[in-house]
């Protein structure tokens, strides 16, 4: 029954996962991103399968509709413009206040629009690649985020692509705090399998009195991520280890389940 | 027309680690991604040989790990350990029957991840587990149960259609054909 070619190929396969389970770390994901790259042949097919219905609706659009949408731009844009005067002025203040109080100046944050390539295909982990890679820059730990909140941050790189954990992620602990009256600071992290909406505020203060709705940012203890970037709102709250600590249900602001474009933090 | 049968289950199992990773609907729509390369297996265990169930194993596992945060190489075991056994009673299984297929799918979709997730365990990874892992094991069981069917027809339908047609004897022997009219001298 056990003929000798089924040992040798028992063998050939558990020395094959043997011999890759046991690279090095940096010899392992430079392996898996360059066996990764054998699908870009197919994420070009992808991405211009996904272009065609909107190069469709694009080319079927009546002039009306164009020149509305036109409208509508100009005027978000003159708005934006507007703004924009009014917090260049704040910021010329706050720099002045800050040199003043003799604080380090805050560097403008620079942001680099990245596509959603790839999700995870195993259920237990919650990552994403995105298209850009060394070439353009990228490092790992850099932030990732959606105009609602942040994501995640890039936990390797490619030439071409990185690898980008989710914020919910066992791998991704975000340091955050919440904006009620005492500040009170805790780690974001995983929360169940199923839900990509919801994260675990832990570690914080027993006294903390938090309530549905309350912001909650990134407090930028840890260095990995900067200050004052959203994360979410709470949901509910309650207390841990007899009263020592809280811990509270976080709903996420930025929608990891649907993920398209992100904007990689350059800084 | 083996050569062929193995480049396509090879080919299979690209397509399929790819669409896996770009394809978002069975996770919004049930909570969890289907993974269809234990099905694969189950086809190669029952028509390939075992070299090409072998490389399937080794190919498959490390183009799922290299699009996962997976460590690379973790996914080659579980898919070989279920795909050897099969292999080996393949005399004795059914495998023209849809229901024998669905059962085997089902038992490979469910066992690969628990393997899958044991490793990683065993390897001191700390994978997003907890009460709705249990949902999501069961979509990957009876999305695994319902494709491996499927893949069968669809590879007998690639067999059809690309390999040779087997020879038809016919019932005409030329020396037992009744000449008529006169014979030429």
């Amino acid at each position: 029954m056990f003929k000798q070619k089924y040992y040798i190929a028992f063998g050939f396969v558990a020395l094959a996962a043997a011999l890759f389970l046991s690279l090095p770390s940096s010899a392992s994901s430079r392996l898996k991103l360059a066996l990764g790259s054998l699908f870009l042949p197919l994420f070009g097919l992808a991405g211009a399968t996904h272009q065609l219905p909107s190069d469709l609706v694009n080319s079927v659009l009546p002039r009306s509709e164009l020149l509305r949408e036109i409208d509508h731009l100009r005027r978000e844009n003159e708005q934006l413009q507007a703004e924009q005067v009014q917090a260049s002025a704040i910021v010329q203040e706050n720099d002045r206040l800050r040199a003043l109080v003799g604080w380090e100046k805050q560097q403008p944050w620079k942001f680099r629009l990245a596509q959603v390539v790839t999700r995870d295909p195993a259920n237990w982990w919650r990552t994403v690649e995105i298209d850009l890679g060394s070439r353009d820059g990228m490092t790992t730990n850099m932030p990732i985020l959606t105009r609602d909140g942040l994501v995640g941050r890039i936990s390797s790189v490619g030439y071409t692509r990185s690898q980008v954990i989710l914020v919910g992620d066992p791998k991704c602990r975000v340091s955050a705090l919440v904006q009620d009256p005492a500040q009170d600071t805790g780690i974001l992290s995983a929360s169940g399998p199923l839900d990509s909406s919801l994260a675990d505020l832990t570690y914080l203060p027993g006294t903390a009195d938090l309530k549905p709705g309350q912001l909650v940012i990134t407090s930028g203890i840890g260095g990995v991520f900067p200050k004052g970037i959203p994360l979410g709102q709470v949901v509910d709250a309650r207390q841990v280890d007899f009263g020592l600590y809280s811990e509270a249900r976080v709903k996420l602001n930025a929608n990891l389940g649907s993920l398209e474009e992100v904007f990689v933090l350059v800084q | 027309m083996k050569a062929l049968n193995s480049m396509l289950v090879l080919a299979a199992a690209f397509i399929v680690v790819f669409a896996e990773a770009v394809i978002a609907v069975p996770r919004h729509l049930l909570g969890a991604q289907i993974d269809l390369l234990p099905a694969l297996v189950v086809y190669a265990a029952l028509n390939t040989d075992i070299v090409v169930l072998s490389l399937l194993a080794v190919l498959g596992g490390l183009w799922f790990d290299s699009l996962s945060a997976n460590p690379l190489g973790l996914t080659i075991l579980p898919l070989f350990v279920v795909g050897f056994p099969i292999f080996l009673q393949r005399d004795l299984i059914l495998r023209e029957l849809p229901f024998a297929q669905v059962v085997l799918g089902g038992i490979a979709s469910a066992v690969v991840p628990l393997l899958a997730v044991l490793l990683l365990l065993t390897a001191g990874q700390k994978p997003l587990l907890g009460w709705g892992s249990l949902w999501q094991w069961i979509v990957m069981t009876a999305g695994g149960a319902v494709a491996t069917p499927v893949f069968f027809t669809l590879f007998e339908w690639c067999d059809d259609a690309l390999g040779y047609k087997p020879r038809t004897e016919t019932s005409f022997r030329p020396d037992r054909e009744i000449l008529r009219g006169r014979r030429k001298m």
